[in-house]
């Protein structure tokens, strides 16, 4: 029926751009614009260089030591961070979880504790690690933290309490109950809470590098900025623009690989 | 134990245990010689000495008014960019890529550039919780348009009613408790943005004072800052709540009914 009244509605064949072409066509427009507007002087060209001097600019740093070492030195607080607060988080939201007297009990704290910004920690995190890895480390896993075990604590409880029944009415044990039933429905929202906590993890990492100093793209972007390098700068933005995409786009992908199986995965389905 | 006891003792738990937590601080921390980590006792009266209401004009005040110019800019460029890309599914498909693209560049990257281009002032700071804040609402807002029930959408279309009213009376409510969702991320997110954007250039504000009383070495001040972020990010989210819970009332009672 909508395709019959969408034919109604036009009923000249026009010119039309495929669907398919959309995107790239509008990255090419968004790249020409940018390109062109400082050139001809509507946007300044000492704070807008060109985007194709901008892009070589990239280019050049792909080959430079400095550039993938302050991309490692990145990774590495990215990385740490949300491995540790994964390891923390997970079993503790799992234990807390799974007990409701335990969920109860540590709710205001969890609550408390939540909405507080990172970020306020960062002069505690001066004092106590200085301005290297650690700090970095401890302010993207501090972040990643929360978002995880409220993660879990949703997954957790969000099991179907009739599975849980059945299960324990079949005679297994708790232990087997939690491997069988509680976190294959769980994990899907400990995959999301992953998922957002990486992006956090890297917002905290580069934060860290930028306020703090520690090495990384974040201080290269900053030193780039002082050094009056714009070029450099917006080619080193771009860059952890592109480092925030993949890691995005592998988690996505790897969620959907791992959890093929769970309904929310399913072409034609949502969850709810 | 019954089940009736057993509420009861989670009750009491709930409030218990927060306070527990508190005095445990105070307790392990009264008379502590370590100078990272004051007396509970301490940081508390400077917090009175420094918040109750001596610096609030000049740091408090000036902090939050950027907070909600950036958020109110976000909210209202979001919610209208969102709707219009909602409705239109080939202008969804050309801004995803520079959607996502935008999306994935952590923040902080952006202020550098910011600094550059606007300076290091108030609008820089307002500009970028704005940006930042932009995204997850105009996501959110996009898939509560795209899911709005297509019956709605025809009925509305074949009783004659003017794009006008359909996006206000219709698509817009429809998509709200979805708006609301993105909102409320993006509220922590102007807290957080705030408190860096001031760290790294201001004179004023609540993230400048934590950062200059940790490198005056003022560590109970230090902390009294820190506390009162985590007082404001605590009030600023349970005000939130409480009006989307107002707002999307009518929302609550037509899913209970639909549900009974």
């Amino acid at each position: 029926m909508a395709t019959l009244a969408r034919s109604a509605r036009r009923p000249a064949p026009r010119l039309r751009v495929p669907d398919a072409l959309l995107p790239w066509l509008s990255v090419l427009g968004v790249l020409v614009l940018f390109d062109v507007l400082p050139r001809i002087g509507v946007l300044p060209e000492n704070h807008f260089p060109p985007i194709s001097k901008t892009l070589g600019t990239l280019a050049d740093q792909f080959t430079t030591e400095s550039f993938w070492k302050a991309v490692g030195n990145t990774l590495q607080g990215w990385a740490l961070g949300l491995g540790i607060a994964a390891a923390l988080a997970i079993p503790l939201g799992i234990v807390i979880g799974s007990s409701r007297l335990l969920y109860r009990a540590t709710r205001g704290v969890i609550e408390f504790l939540r909405p507080i910004p990172s970020v306020a920690l960062i002069p505690l995190a001066i004092l106590i690690y200085g301005t290297g890895l650690k700090s970095k480390v401890f302010l993207a896993s501090f972040a990643a933290f929360w978002q995880l075990i409220v993660a879990t604590l949703y997954g957790v409880q969000d099991v179907d309490p009739v599975a849980t029944d059945t299960a324990r009415s079949f005679g297994f044990s708790r232990i087997q109950r939690l491997f069988r039933v509680t976190l294959p429905s769980a994990i899907p929202y400990i995959a999301t809470g992953v998922r957002i906590a990486s992006a956090v993890s890297l917002i905290l990492t580069v934060t860290a590098e930028l306020v703090i100093g520690s090495s990384g793209l974040g201080r290269s972007i900053n030193v780039a900025r002082s050094g009056g390098d714009e070029q450099l700068m917006y080619a080193l933005i771009i860059a952890t623009g592109i480092l925030g995409l993949a890691l995005n786009t592998i988690f996505v992908l790897a969620e959907r690989r791992v959890l093929h199986w769970h309904p929310s995965h399913r072409p034609g389905e949502t969850a709810a | 134990m019954t089940a009736r006891q057993e509420r009861w003792l989670a009750r009491g738990l709930e409030v218990t245990v927060p306070i527990l937590v508190l005095v445990l601080w105070g307790v392990l921390s009264a008379g502590s010689e370590t100078y990272y980590f004051p007396p509970l006792t301490d940081i508390l009266t400077t917090f009175k000495d420094t918040w109750v209401f001596e610096r609030v004009g000049s740091d408090v005040v000036p902090s939050l008014e950027r907070m909600a110019a950036g958020y109110g800019i976000a909210v209202v460029v979001a919610v209208g960019a969102g709707l219009l890309l909602g409705l239109s599914p080939r202008a969804r498909r050309a801004a995803a890529p520079i959607v996502e693209f935008l999306r994935a560049i952590p923040p902080p990257a952006l202020l550098p550039f910011a600094i550059l281009v606007i300076g290091v002032g108030s609008s820089m700071k307002i500009f970028i919780i704005a940006f930042v804040c932009l995204w997850p609402i105009l996501l959110n807002t996009i898939d509560g348009v795209t899911s709005v029930d297509p019956t709605l959408r025809e009925t509305t279309r074949v009783y004659g009613i003017s794009p006008r009213d359909r996006m206000r009376r219709v698509m817009l409510p429809a998509a709200s408790p979805q708006i609301f969702a993105g909102m409320r991320t993006s509220l922590s997110l102007a807290l957080i943005l705030m408190v860096i954007s001031e760290m790294v250039a201001s004179t004023n504000g609540i993230g400048y004072f934590v950062l200059q009383s940790q490198r005056t070495f003022a560590i109970p001040e230090m902390w009294s800052g820190i506390l009162l972020l985590g007082i404001l990010g605590y009030t600023l989210n349970g005000a939130f709540v409480l009006i989307e819970r107002r707002v999307l009332r009518w929302h609550r009672g037509a899913r209970a009914s639909a549900l009974s």
